[in-house]
């Protein structure tokens, strides 16, 4: 199916209940904005109160939550918060990530305090959330509107790179549990995916490689549509009824 | 019975009391649940998440402390969604007094406003009958009414359990939209291994959404009229899987007593469920006609609550009081983290008494 950011009822996408961490820079806010505009109904979280209501100030339709996946005392909030303003959901994009040392280090020169931010952040907070909407998701399974996790990975999840040992071996613990999930949960209808965007001009890739040039870098609007699109293959298409679609797509859908 | 006081919600020693449809008693392992189920059977669970609806604050009229315990919605459907509820209040204090011992709210009157913990407030908009009864509207965006719920509420507790619970205390492993103000606690006994073992045995699985309401007041009078109207909804996956269910001549089983309660106010005279949103207004109890639900899965209720009485429709109270007897004598325990009872729907139940509507 070819997925494009116009209202399409018969794209999974449009009337789909998605909740994106790290949404208010990079590549987040990009998922946020291209989601909006596919007719998703999209909460976001991210840890800086000032960014979430600037981010929700701008897009009316995002809701937006306060928390940080990295912390355990937040994780059960954010999905009450979720679940509850959605009234459910059928897509978790668990996006957030820690560099881990910034600048990188080398593994024998990375402070063990940054080695568990890394991991709490790209590891334990996406198995958390996911853990605590793991209902919701089954329900949507189950009512036939399909279920999706989605990891945002990284090829240093693969690839040996020196001094991205922190952020790659948490990427790569992250890629692994989600390969797990998927066949765990597989047989109840819900899908994990795990997906590396590609080197992006975004905050995150600023404070790794500063002096990088961003012309030479993927814009994350572009990254958002792919990984977007990839969601949209994932999950059913909407069959007649399961989903109410929205005025604007029965409005593209007559002409 | 045995208060359980740990929010433990599976010990490996949970015990389930089994009684089957000739009224013949037995134990089993909780954990061995699924093996008591059949290849036709369709069980149904509440998957509706725990609300933090207990919130202690201010009377800024009075200046007194005062706890809220929200209590009921009118409907599920989202586009309804109003930050108004019906809700319990209570004096100074908190869950380790029992509830009976709960000194009173201060006096309330419509437009009194209440300071919930930082920016979350509400007004009252109502009182009904009962001093204890207030409807309650919060003030703010839907989003900010959320995030006030999820900063300062707790879930609701009793002085059984001595340590304050935390949402991941009383949100089921399947808990999905958060609806309920007290857990679905017979969903307890579920965990993705057991929802996997009835799929590899080929027993259907299916969900209802019931807003489970308060399990006790403190106060008589209030008791009496519980459980409170509860706002359900019921897929239209589940609707289907019951219809296919029932042409194949499978059981209904359902976990809990707020499953029964939904299906049995959904299902129409001739023994069909309809899809949908709905506000269960009805008690089920003896002389209760079970139209869809053929055996249930629940914790152990002390005789007198209104959960204990919905089990006097699935069997005679000759042997329920065998039942209670066995749950006294052998030290079962009781309560939302206690053990469970398995109960199929005895040949009484099929006597063809109209369900009792309450006033």
């Amino acid at each position: 199916m070819t997925h494009h950011a116009s209202g399409n009822w018969l794209d999974p996408i449009d009337g789909a209940r998605v909740a994106v961490t790290g949404g208010t820079s990079g590549l987040g806010l990009a998922l946020v904005r291209d989601l909006l505009e596919c007719g998703a109904h999209v909460a976001f979280v991210a840890r800086t109160p000032a960014h979430v209501e600037a981010v929700a100030r701008v897009h009316p339709g995002a809701h937006g939550i306060v928390g940080d996946v990295a912390r355990k005392e937040d994780i059960y909030p954010i999905a009450l918060q979720i679940a509850g303003i959605l009234g459910g959901l059928d897509v978790l994009i668990n996006n957030a990530s820690s560099l881990g040392p910034a600048p990188l280090a080398l593994l024998g020169d990375t402070p063990c305090e940054d080695f568990e931010i890394a991991l709490a952040t790209n590891v334990l907070g996406p198995f958390r959330l996911t853990r605590a909407l793991l209902g919701s998701l089954g329900a949507s399974a189950r009512e036939g509107r399909g279920s999706v996790v989605l990891n945002v990975s990284s090829d240093a999840a693969i690839n040996p790179y020196p001094e991205w040992g922190a952020y790659g071996a948490s990427k790569a613990a992250l890629r692994h549990m989600t390969r797990i999930w998927d066949e765990e949960l597989g047989g109840e209808g819900i899908r994990f995916l795990s997906l590396d965007p590609g080197d992006m001009d975004t905050p995150l890739h600023a404070l790794a490689v500063p002096d990088a040039d961003p012309a030479t870098l993927k814009r994350p609007e572009t990254a958002a549509r792919e990984l977007v699109a990839a969601i949209a293959e994932a999950l059913p298409a909407p069959s007649t009824g399961a989903r109410v679609p929205s005025a604007a797509s029965l409005e593209e859908a007559r002409r | 019975m045995i208060a359980a006081d740990r929010a433990v919600q599976r010990p490996s020693d949970a015990r389930l009391l089994v009684v089957n449809a000739h009224g013949q008693i037995s134990d089993v392992p909780r954990s061995r649940f699924v093996e008591l189920l059949r290849p036709t059977d369709l069980v149904i669970a509440n998957d509706a998440a725990t609300l933090p609806a207990s919130l202690h604050g201010v009377h800024l009229r009075s200046g007194e402390e005062i706890e809220v315990r929200l209590a009921g919605q009118p409907s599920l459907a989202l586009e309804m969604w109003r930050p108004a509820f019906r809700a319990v209040v209570f004096g100074a204090g908190d869950f380790h007094t029992r509830t009976e011992d709960r000194p009173l709210a201060p006096s309330l009157a419509p437009g009194d406003r209440l300071c919930l913990g930082g920016a979350l407030s509400a007004t009252v908009e109502g009182l009904f009958d009962h001093p204890r009864l207030i409807l309650l509207r919060f003030a703010g965006s839907t989003d900010t009414v959320w995030a006030g719920l999820a900063r300062h509420g707790r879930p609701i507790q009793y002085a059984h359990v001595p340590a304050p619970l935390a949402l991941w205390d009383v949100w089921t492993p399947i808990a999905g939209r958060p609806v309920a103000f007290e857990a679905p606690s017979a969903t307890f006994v579920l965990d993705w291994k057991s929802i996997r073992g009835m799929r590899q045995r080929r027993i259907a699985f299916a969900t209802v959404t019931l807003a489970a309401g308060l399990s006790s007041t403190g106060d008589a009078e209030l008791d009496r009229r519980l459980p409170f109207d509860e706002a359900y909804r019921i897929p239209r996956a589940t609707a289907s899987a019951i219809r296919r269910t029932k042409a194949q001549g499978g059981r209904i089983v359902a976990i809990g007593t707020t499953v029964v309660r939904a299906l049995e106010h959904a299902a129409t005279a001739d023994g069909v469920v309809q899809a949908g949103d709905g506000v269960a207004d009805q008690r089920v109890g003896s002389g209760s006609r079970l139209r869809i639900v053929d055996a249930i899965l629940s914790g152990t209720h002390e005789p007198g609550t209104s959960h204990y009485l919905l089990l006097r429709a699935f069997l005679d109270d000759k042997t329920l009081a065998g039942a209670d007897a066995i749950l006294e004598t052998f030290g079962y325990r009781t309560h939302e983290f206690g053990d469970s009872v398995f109960i199929e729907k005895g040949d009484r139940s099929k006597a063809d008494a109209q369900p009792f509507r309450a006033a």
